[in-house]
C-alpha cells in the first residue's frame, strides 16, 4: 500500500490526529516536518506504521495503541507516555519522563534518555541504546527496563515488580532497589528484550538486574514517612 | 469506673485545653507504634463555615418567588468552552471523585445509582474506572491522577469528562494512600501492584511539573479524546488565587477547587488537620481569579465546582452565591448511602469508634460496607436502596438550596450573589469577603 504523507506546515496538528484516530485505520504514514510539535500521534489505536520525519516535543505517541510509532529524530518529555501496546522507536535522544506509566508495548529509545525515564511503568518493555538519567524507574511497578549504557541517581527509587537490566554504571540506587542475581531465565528474557530492540549483538550476561528489596511493602516504624 | 462530666466537674477535674483528651490519646498512640496517624473523613476542628453565614432573603427591596408556582431553575453546564460535548447536569450538587479500592464495588454501583436517577455526576478516583459505575452513571468524571493506576486510554474516552488531579483539600502536596487490607486481588489488578501491600501514590504527576507542562498535557488528552470531553482540574485549596489562574492559563474548562475540610479515604491525621485552607477561604479567592480573566459565569466561560464539607442544602446555596456553579460531595454521600448509621452501633463499638464518629476508611473493616474490599462486609450494602437513599438526599439538598434562591427572589440557583449573604464572625466576613451582620464592614476591603 501507498504511504500517505502528512506535512505539518500544510496541516495543522489536530487534523493529522483526527486522520491518525479514523476508525478501522490500515497502512503506512509518513509525518513530515513536525519541528517539535508537541502531542503528535497521540491515541492512535490501528495497527499502522507511522514514521515522523525529523524531532517532535512533548508527549508523541501518547498512549499509544496497538500502532508502530518511529521517531527519526529527537522526542520530548514523555514520549509513549501511557503507552498501552505496539512499538515506539526514537532514532536519536528522549527527554525526561520517556514510557511514563506505560502499561505495555515496546519503547527503543536508540539514544540516550534523560531524567525519570520509565518512571511508574507499569508493564511496558524499555531498551534505551545509551544512558538513562536520574530518577529512572522510579516507582516502576510492572514490565522490564534495559539500559545499554549508564543509569544516573536514584535508579528504581521505591520500585516494585519492575525488572532493570543495566549493562554500565549505576550512579546510585534509589531507596528500595538492589542489584540481583542473573539467574537463566532472566539471561533469556534479556537477550529477547535485545533482539527485539535490533541489538542482539550485547552479551547478556554483561548486564546486571535490579529490582525490589521489597522492603517498602509494608509501613511500619522505620519507613512509614 | 468511669465518670460522666457531672461528676468530673464535681470533682474539680479539669481537662486542659491543650493537652485535651484526643491530644494524649494521640501521644499515647504515636509512643505505642511509631507509625503516624492514618484515618479516613476529613478535618475535625471547628473551621470558619457556611455554618457562620446567613441569607438576607427578600423583603421590601427584594420580591422573593412564589414556592411551587414560580420556577427556580437547577441545572447546569458544565465545559461548554472547549468540548463537543459539555455536561448538563439537572442540579448543582455533583459526587466527588472517590476511587474503586476506597470504597466498595457496590458503593461506586450506589452512587452511580443514585447520582444518575436524579441527572448528576459520580467520579472515578485513584485506582481506575470500574465497568459496573460506568454502567450506572449517566455521566461519569474520569480522574486523572498522579499514579495513573489502572489509566487506560479506552476509558478515557469512555468519560463524559476527564478531571485533572493535582491535590485535594485533605491533603494538598500529598499522594494517595491505600493499605495492604483493601488491595484486594481485584484492585491490585487494577492498579498493577503486588496484593495486599500498603500503597502510597506519586503525589507528583510523572511527566509534567507546573503549568506551562499542564498546557500541553491538555492538549494531549484533547487531542486524544478529540476534543469532546469538558477538562477539569482539581486543586486542593492553599494558594487558591494564583492555582485557579494557572489552571484556566492552562487551558481547563472546568476547576474544581476543595477545601480543607474535604473528605480521604486515607491520610495522615496532620495532614488532614494543618495542611490547606478552608473551603469558605478560598471559594472567593477562585472567584476572584476567574473574574480577573473574565471567564466568570460567561457563556464561554470556565466553570468552578467547590467541594469540601458541604452537607446541606444552605451549604450549596452559600458555595453557589459565593460564586460557585456546582458543588462535589463525598463525605455526605456516603453517610446518604449509610455510613455511621447507628444500625451498624454495636459493630463501630467493636471497633473501638462509634456511630457518628467512625472515620476508619483506611482500615477496611467498615460495618455499613462501603469502605471496604471485604465480600463479607461488601453485601451489608445493597447498591440499589442505597442509590435510591442518595438520590433522595441529593433531592433534599437541591430543593432546600431552591427554598433560599427563591426566598432571595432568584429564579435559578446560580442567580444568588454573595450581596444575599451576611457573616456571623469577623472571621468568616473577612473570608467570605460579605459584611458581617448588622454592619457594612468587609474586614480587609474599604476602610
Ligand atoms: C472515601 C473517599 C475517597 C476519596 N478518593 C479520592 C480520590 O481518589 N481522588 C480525589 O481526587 N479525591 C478523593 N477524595 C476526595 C473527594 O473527591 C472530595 O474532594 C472530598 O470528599 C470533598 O469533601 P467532602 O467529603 O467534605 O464532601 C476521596 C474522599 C473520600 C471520602
Amino acid at each position: 500500500m501507498d504511504q500517505v504523507i502528512f506535512d505539518l506546515t500544510q496541516m495543522p496538528l489536530r487534523e493529522v490526529n483526527a486522520a491518525l484516530h479514523a476508525p478501522g485505520l490500515a497502512g503506512d504514514f509518513l509525518v513530515e516536518n513536525p519541528a517539535g510539535a508537541h502531542n503528535l500521534a497521540v491515541g492512535l489505536t490501528s495497527p499502522v506504521n507511522v514514521t515522523v520525519q525529523g524531532h517532535v516535543g512533548y508527549y508523541a505517541a501518547g498512549m499509544n495503541q496497538r500502532a508502530s510509532v518511529s521517531i527519526l529524530g529527537n522526542a520530548g518529555t514523555g514520549v509513549a507516555e501511557n503507552m498501552m501496546s505496539g512499538t515506539v522507536t526514537v532514532r536519536g535522544n528522549a527527554s525526561q519522563s520517556a514510557g511514563a506509566t506505560a502499561h505495555g508495548g515496546l519503547l527503543v529509545i536508540e539514544g540516550n534518555a534523560a531524567a525519570r525515564c520509565g518512571i511508574s511503568m507499569k508493564g511496558v518493555d524499555i531498551v534505551v541504546g545509551g544512558n538513562v538519567g536520574h530518577g529512572s524507574a522510579f516507582m516502576a511497578q510492572a514490565g522490564r527496563m534495559v539500559v545499554r549504557g549508564d543509569a544516573g541517581d536514584g535508579l528504581g527509587d521505591s520500585i516494585y515488580e519492575a525488572r532493570l537490566y543495566v549493562r554500565g554504571t549505576v550512579a546510585s540506587l534509589g531507596a528500595d532497589c538492589v542489584a540481583k542475581e542473573m539467574r537463566p531465565e532472566h539471561l533469556e528474557e534479556l537477550a529477547a528484550l535485545l533482539k527485539s530492540a535490533g541489538f542482539e549483538g550485547d552479551d547478556p550476561a554483561a548486564y546486571t538486574r535490579y529490582g525490589s528489596a521489597r522492603t517498602l511493602y509494608h509501613f511500619h516504624a522505620a519507613n512509614s514517612y | 469506673m468511669s465518670f460522666t462530666s457531672d461528676d468530673r466537674s464535681r470533682l474539680g477535674l479539669r481537662e486542659s485545653a491543650t493537652f485535651d483528651r484526643a491530644t494524649i490519646a494521640g501521644i499515647q498512640r504515636a509512643a505505642e507504634t511509631g507509625v503516624y496517624d492514618i484515618r479516613g473523613w476529613g478535618a475535625k476542628r471547628a473551621l470558619p463555615h457556611f455554618d457562620d453565614l446567613l441569607f438576607l432573603g427578600a423583603s421590601m427591596s427584594r420580591y422573593p418567588l412564589e414556592g411551587y408556582r414560580e420556577a427556580c431553575g437547577t441545572d447546569v453546564v458544565l465545559g461548554g468552552r472547549n468540548a463537543k460535548f459539555p455536561l448538563r447536569l439537572d442540579i448543582p450538587v455533583t459526587i466527588a471523585g472517590m476511587s474503586f479500592g476506597a470504597l466498595s464495588g457496590r458503593a461506586k454501583d450506589a452512587l452511580g445509582r443514585g447520582a444518575s436517577e436524579v441527572g448528576t455526576s459520580t467520579t472515578t478516583g485513584d485506582g481506575g474506572m470500574t465497568p459496573e459505575e460506568r454502567g450506572q452513571s449517566k455521566h461519569l468524571v474520569y480522574q486523572y491522577l498522579p499514579s495513573r493506576y489502572g489509566m487506560n486510554p479506552d476509558d478515557l474516552r469512555k468519560a463524559d469528562a476527564i478531571e485533572v488531579v493535582l491535590g485535594q483539600g485533605a491533603k494538598p502536596g500529598g499522594g494517595g494512600m491505600l493499605l495492604g487490607q483493601k488491595i484486594s486481588e481485584r484492585v491490585a489488578g487494577m492498579r498493577t501492584l503486588p496484593q495486599g501491600i500498603d500503597q502510597r501514590s506519586a503525589s507528583r504527576h510523572p511527566d509534567w511539573t507546573g503549568p506551562d507542562d499542564l498546557t500541553i498535557k491538555i492538549l494531549e488528552l484533547r487531542e486524544i479524546t478529540d476534543w469532546e470531553k469538558p477538562i477539569y482540574v482539581k486543586v486542593g485549596a492553599s494558594r487558591t488565587y494564583y492555582d485557579v489562574k494557572l489552571a484556566v492559563h492552562a487551558g481547563a474548562d472546568v476547576v474544581v477547587v476543595d477545601g480543607m475540610q474535604g473528605g480521604t479515604a486515607a491520610t495522615q491525621d496532620v495532614f488532614i488537620e494543618h495542611v490547606g485552607i478552608p473551603t469558605l477561604a478560598a471559594i472567593p479567592q477562585a472567584v476572584q481569579a476567574l473574574q480577573e480573566l473574565g471567564v466568570h459565569r460567561k457563556p464561554d466561560g470556565v466553570q468552578l465546582i467547590v467541594s469540601g464539607g458541604i452537607r446541606t442544602g444552605a451549604d450549596v446555596a452559600k458555595a453557589l452565591a459565593l460564586g460557585a456553579d456546582a458543588v462535589a460531595i463525598g463525605t455526605a454521600a456516603l453517610v446518604a448511602l449509610g455510613d455511621n448509621h447507628p444500625r451498624w452501633a454495636a459493630e463501630y463499638e467493636k471497633l473501638g469508634s462509634a456511630a457518628g464518629f467512625y472515620d476508619d476508611y483506611q482500615d477496611g473493616r467498615d460495618p455499613a460496607g462501603i469502605s471496604t474490599q471485604d465480600p463479607q462486609l461488601e453485601q451489608r450494602l445493597d447498591p440499589v436502596e442505597g442509590g435510591r437513599r442518595l438520590a433522595n438526599y441529593l433531592r433534599v439538598l437541591t430543593m432546600e438550596a431552591q427554598t433560599i434562591a427563591r426566598a432571595c427572589g432568584k429564579a435559578h440557583v446560580t442567580h444568588l450573589e454573595p450581596e444575599d449573604l451576611v457573616a456571623l464572625t469577623i472571621e468568616s466576613a473577612a473570608m467570605a469577603r460579605v459584611p458581617l451582620a448588622g454592619t457594612g464592614w468587609i474586614p480587609g476591603q474599604g476602610l
